[in-house]
């Protein structure tokens, strides 16, 4: 029984892991063939690093997974706040509208989006309105759940009584909440920030209808490209990018394990005055 | 020096329609250590919460030094709290918490450095500047929290069921802390508790509170000696209460027997609750003092038997260092200051009778009860 399960695992961990590691290996051959390993290469990755194109569609896809997910995480973590204060029913009431859009599906977002986007641009007599704002205010809608998520339940596991205390050594209800609360939330936020940047850096279906041809991110592009082969070079696009969240992840997960072991041990070092 | 700091008037509290507070007056002296005693609910800790400004009252009036601070937030009132889970902050360590209102107010770093090693010496943490508050003991966090609300030189320190979750043992020891630090620094303490040992022992006033109402106001020996009606006199220490006739001044009717006592002011023939104390009350042999019954239990207590004696259907409960068996017959005698006699009360007929103490009543009383069903 406990083999089986054993099996099982390796078996989950084969389908999970077998695409990238082709992709990854891909990456590295010389040949255009996906089924015959021919030569080890780099050349895939200088060719990348060559195509302007592809490094400006890249650049886009940063540009707006940073900036929406800075203004998501603080719009976010500013509305779990004001949640959290909110009493019973209508506390659940907001808490359920805001896990919505999590679920709906991205086409059904990303087709309604479009709608709102169109109809304000007729209304305010614009010629093109879908671009780079568009494209913006999309990511920053979609992430904005994902922050929420993430902070709610550390607001509603704190001790409520640090804020009173920080109250009470004459603190206004700001200075309270950026010298105390913040602290308190901060792996939330984190967390919440890390899933907005991988969800924004990755959306294809809504950023396809709300985006124009100004503006165009990196995964909208490569569908267009789907419909011709794959140049291998897109592989080591794709090799680095899964390493760079790959490493973004394990590095949340470290600091959250030494923030936790700090805290048990009392080695968490007074920085400043000693220094 | 003596004089009123904190002045509650006609203090009511409501939460979605349900009293807490009951027109709770009283006026706090400064430089005391004034405890507010109750049980759960009693509104002793929504009275400490209205003081340190987390609750503004339904209604009435705090007068802080003479000028109403209704309106004024928490954070601008000279008033500091110890929380009853100790509420320190968990990103900074032990100096940093005790800094933490001087770097608020913006002191400069040397005085910040100064006062908080005086701080450390006060509460006996000296050497604990850099260590992680998480990992520190219950009594070390309570003293950690002691001296990041006195760094302030609040002029009140009000403290929540401060010692709740420590052991027995730490609590007594904490208990003498406290009291030691309140004379050194010579604020006013004002300090919520449900444990009256703990009231009585740390106390200059006490006041009981129950029901959202304060029952009485007084130093720990008037409130143990002269309790004012049957729920303080219950509450503080044990009591066997019973119903009494007010015959003249120094003379009251129990028992069908007249006894002397040092109560007066009542009016003739007024029904009254009277109260003898267990550890008052003096064992003679049967006949020879003014009582004689007969023991139905007894339980060793290390100090003292507390024993359970039958006085014609009313069961007393007896301290005694002497030991007698059950089913002995013994006699007792009253002296004139064992008894206090009290105002009849919404508490009367509640408390101070020790009948169901021993196990085989308590059996024949849940018998009749479901009889009555």
């Amino acid at each position: 029984m406990r083999n089986l399960s054993k099996i099982i695992t390796v078996i989950v961990f084969i389908f999970l892991y077998i695409p990238i590691i082709v992709l990854a290996v891909a990456s590295f051959s010389s040949g255009t063939d996906l089924a015959v390993f021919k030569e080890f290469t780099l050349s895939r990755y200088s060719e990348l690093f060559r195509d302007t194109t592809l490094l400006t569609l890249l650049r886009n896809s940063v540009i707006i997974a940073v900036l929406s997910t800075a203004i998501a995480t603080i719009l976010g973590t500013a509305a779990a706040v004001g949640i959290s204060r909110m009493k019973g029913r209508l506390r659940k009431l907001v808490m359920g509208m805001t896990n919505i859009p999590m679920t709906n599906p991205d086409i059904v977002t990303g087709v309604s989006l479009a709608l709102m986007f169109a109809f304000t641009g007729t209304v305010l007599k614009l010629n093109s309105v879908l671009g780079f704002w568009t494209l913006l205010i999309a990511h920053i809608t979609f992430n904005l759940p994902y922050v929420i998520l993430n902070v709610m339940p550390r607001l509603t596991n704190m001790n409520p009584f640090l804020t009173d205390a920080a109250l009470d050594l004459g603190c206004t209800p700001v200075q309270a909440f950026f010298k105390v609360t913040i602290h308190e939330i901060m792996p939330g936020i984190i967390a919440g920030a890390l899933m907005s940047f991988t969800m924004s850096l990755d959306d294809f279906v809504i950023s396809y209808f709300v985006t124009g041809s100004g503006f165009v991110t990196l995964p909208v592009e490569i569908y267009n490209y789907t419909k011709k082969p794959i140049h291998p070079k897109l592989y080591a696009l794709f090799t680095l990018m899964f390493i760079v969240i790959l490493a973004l992840m394990v590095t949340m997960n470290l600091l959250q394990g030494r923030n936790k072991k700090a805290r048990i041990h009392g080695i968490a070092a007074r920085t400043g005055k000693e220094a | 020096m003596k004089k009123e700091l904190i002045k509650l008037e006609n203090l009511v509290m409501e939460f979605d329609g349900q009293r807490v507070l009951d027109n709770v007056s009283l006026s706090i002296e400064n430089g005391r250590f004034l405890t507010l005693l109750g049980p759960s609910g009693c509104g002793k800790t929504t009275t400490l919460r209205i003081i340190g400004g987390f609750l503004t009252p339904t209604s009435g009036t705090v007068l802080f030094d003479g000028q109403p601070i209704n309106n004024v937030p928490a954070y601008k009132r000279q008033i500091n709290t110890v929380f009853q889970n100790y509420a320190l902050f968990p990103h900074l360590d032990v100096y940093d918490n005790i800094a933490f209102g001087l770097r608020i107010a913006g002191v400069k770093e040397p005085e910040i450095d100064r006062r908080v090693s005086e701080m450390l010496s006060v509460v006996s943490l000296n050497g604990f500047e850099n260590r992680s508050v998480t990992a520190l003991s219950g009594g070390q966090q309570q003293r950690v929290a002691i001296a990041r609300a006195l760094i302030n030189r609040p002029k009140v320190l009000l403290l929540d069921e401060p010692l709740g979750a420590l052991d027995l043992r730490l609590r007594k020891d904490m208990q003498n802390e406290l009291k030691r630090i309140q004379q050194e620094v010579g604020i006013t303490f004002i300090y919520v508790t449900h444990d009256q040992e703990e009231a009585l022992s740390m106390s200059d006033t006490v006041v009981v509170m129950d029901s959202g109402r304060i029952q009485q106001v007084g130093t720990p020996e008037d409130i143990y000696n002269e309790p004012a009606n049957a729920y303080v006199a219950d509450f503080i220490g044990e009591s066997n209460i019973l119903d009494g006739i007010m015959k003249s001044d120094f003379k009251v009717n129990f028992f069908g027997r007249d006894f002397d006592c040092l109560d007066k002011g009542f009016a003739p023939d007024e029904p009254v609750d009277v109260v003898i104390r267990p550890e008052d009350v003096d064992i003679v042999a049967p006949g020879a003092g003014q009582l004689t019954g007969t023991v139905t239990n007894v339980t060793f207590k290390g100090v003292h038997y507390d024993t359970i004696v039958n006085f014609s259907g009313f069961k007393w409960l007896i301290q005694t260092t002497d030991f007698n068996a059950e089913g002995s017959r013994i006699g007792i005698r009253l002296n004139p200051d064992d008894i206090h006699v009290m105002h009849k009360s919404e508490y009367s007929g509640m408390f101070g009778d020790y009948s169901s103490y021993s196990a085989e009543y308590d059996e024949i009383a849940v018998a009749e009860e479901s009889e009555e069903e």
